[in-house]
């Protein structure tokens, strides 16, 4: 279960990467922070079982959406409830190291979504048929195809067994046919009343796998309701 | 809430800095025997040579002030700057925090122990004796780590907001080697500067270490004291700093 209840979130502007210089600047001149809203009183509900598609577009605060659903973000205002185990698919290769082979890779980020020792070994066989990226698992990940990536990460988040999954974009990087063994897999996870949280840009995608679509347009929600419906007034708004 | 397995996450993590370290280095493991042999030669020939240094056994002597100051540098400056260098993992996965600098100084460790066994190798076949203060030495390294653990956690998250903190910690290092009776001893200090001296805790830390290895007898109870209160306090001051800051990483990542 996910709730979000009237919740914003701020981001102050230029606050990343600032030298020592730049706050004493600041702390001189008494400049006050601007803030930059990346989300304006966002409530919504999801209950178990159910999978919601975000659209928007780029900027749109998608992504902040699912920072704070992860647990990587606190708002600004407002109260966010997620119950159950989340396993977040948020970026190609994050915590991953180019470096590792294929299977030290597998082992960092089953321990990185909190999967025991034990449990790692036991699903280990599994995640590696199940990524079916052949001899490459034992070598550096720096060698990967972009596709070969998104099948050793999708195949570790999904054995981590999640009750939430959230998937931002990268599956559109598989080939056809380890999309349909995805679809299947979420499919079934989606029967055993887990909720997913997709974020693409590809309606085919998203249609395929949500019944409902939120969509978000400069922080704020324009639209929640079935997921044709929606999608519908956000592509005739796109192209108008 | 993230409630995973704690210990093989940090294994894991303390794995992936020793391989990405060692894999592309020829010499591999033995990087870390080389290096302090090599500042170790360099100071015993200036220092004990050339200018004639009183003290006795001075390689081991200078063993044991290059071990911990190295470890201390090393591990400081590398978990400063180890939560940035984790951009896409603070940014994507939910893993505590603490994690992450405290297994950069864990990871450093193995290099400590390496050149533990460098210095203990030294001591022995320098004709001094394995005793039973001995047993003193797993206790003062686990408070130096702790020490470690505490200053990195502070600096690493400060680093995320105040980007040139890392560079605050390498100035400081550089200085610091001069502050630590590594080239000299603690007995020449002026009694003037001598309260104030004794108040650094690598320096502390070297002292101890000379007192077991070099004169077979346990470290007097006020630097015993001393080096675990500061450790200790040092550590939960770094993790109520740390719990504070990390609320907003994300925001400033």
């Amino acid at each position: 279960m996910i709730e979000f209840n009237g919740v914003t979130k701020a981001f102050r502007h230029g606050a990343s990467a600032r030298l020592l210089r730049a706050h004493l600047q600041d702390a001189i001149k008494r400049k006050k922070p601007d803030y930059f809203h990346a989300l304006s009183n966002v409530s919504f509900r999801i209950e178990d079982g159910e999978s919601l598609a975000v659209v928007g577009r780029n900027g749109a605060g998608k992504s902040t959406l699912l920072g704070l659903v992860a647990g990587l973000a606190q708002p600004s205002e407002g109260r966010v409830l997620v119950e159950g185990r989340v396993a977040a698919l948020l970026e190609l290769g994050s915590g991953f190291h180019a470096e590792l082979t294929g299977a030290e890779n597998l082992r960092l980020n089953a321990s990185l979504l909190g999967l025991s020792r034990a449990r790692t070994e036991e699903v280990y066989d599994a995640i590696v048929t199940f990524a079916d990226i052949g001899d490459f698992i034992n070598e550096p990940l720096r060698i990967f195809s972009s596709g070969m990536l998104m099948r050793l990460a999708f195949a570790v988040a999904i054995h981590v067994d999640p009750d939430i999954l959230i998937v931002d974009e990268v599956l559109a990087v598989g080939d056809v046919a380890f999309q349909a063994k995805c679809f299947e897999r979420i499919r079934r996870f989606k029967a055993d009343r887990k909720t997913l949280l997709f974020v693409s840009h590809a309606p085919v995608l998203v249609r395929e796998l949500c019944e409902r679509a939120l969509w978000l347009d400069r922080g704020r929600v324009m639209m929640d309701g079935p997921v044709n419906q929606v999608l519908e007034a956000y592509e005739g708004q796109a192209g108008a | 809430m993230w409630n995973g397995d704690y210990q093989f996450l940090l294994s894991n993590l303390i794995q992936k800095d020793f391989k990405v370290r060692y894999r592309n280095m020829s010499l591999g493991v033995l990087w870390s025997l080389l290096n302090p042999l090599v500042t170790m030669g360099v100071l015993a020939f200036v220092f004990g040579r050339l200018l004639h240094s009183p003290q006795r056994n001075y390689p081991v002597f200078l063993l044991c002030g290059l071990v911990p100051f190295n470890f201390f540098s090393l591990a400081w400056g590398s978990a400063t700057s180890s939560l940035v260098d984790s951009t896409s993992i603070i940014k994507r996965v939910a893993v505590p925090r603490e994690v992450i600098p405290i297994s950069t100084v864990l990871g450093n460790c193995l290099h400590l122990l390496i050149q533990i066994g460098l210095l203990l190798v030294f001591t022995l076949a320098t004709g001094e004796r394995v005793t039973w203060n001995w047993l003193w030495l797993p206790f003062i390294w686990g408070m130096f780590v702790a020490l470690v653990c505490g200053l990195s956690l502070v600096s690493s998250a400060v680093n995320i907001y105040v980007r040139d903190t890392r560079y605050v910690v390498e100035s400081f290092n550089a200085v610091l080697f001069w502050l630590v009776p590594i080239v000299y001893s603690f007995e020449n200090i002026s009694p003037r500067y001598a309260e104030v001296y004794r108040l650094n805790p690598v320096a502390a830390m070297v002292m101890a270490l000379r007192r077991i290895l070099m004169d077979a007898a346990a470290p007097a109870p006020s630097l015993l004291m001393q080096l675990s209160l500061g450790s200790l306090v040092t550590l939960g001051i770094g993790l109520f700093v740390f719990h504070r800051l990390k609320q907003n990483f994300y925001d400033y990542l």
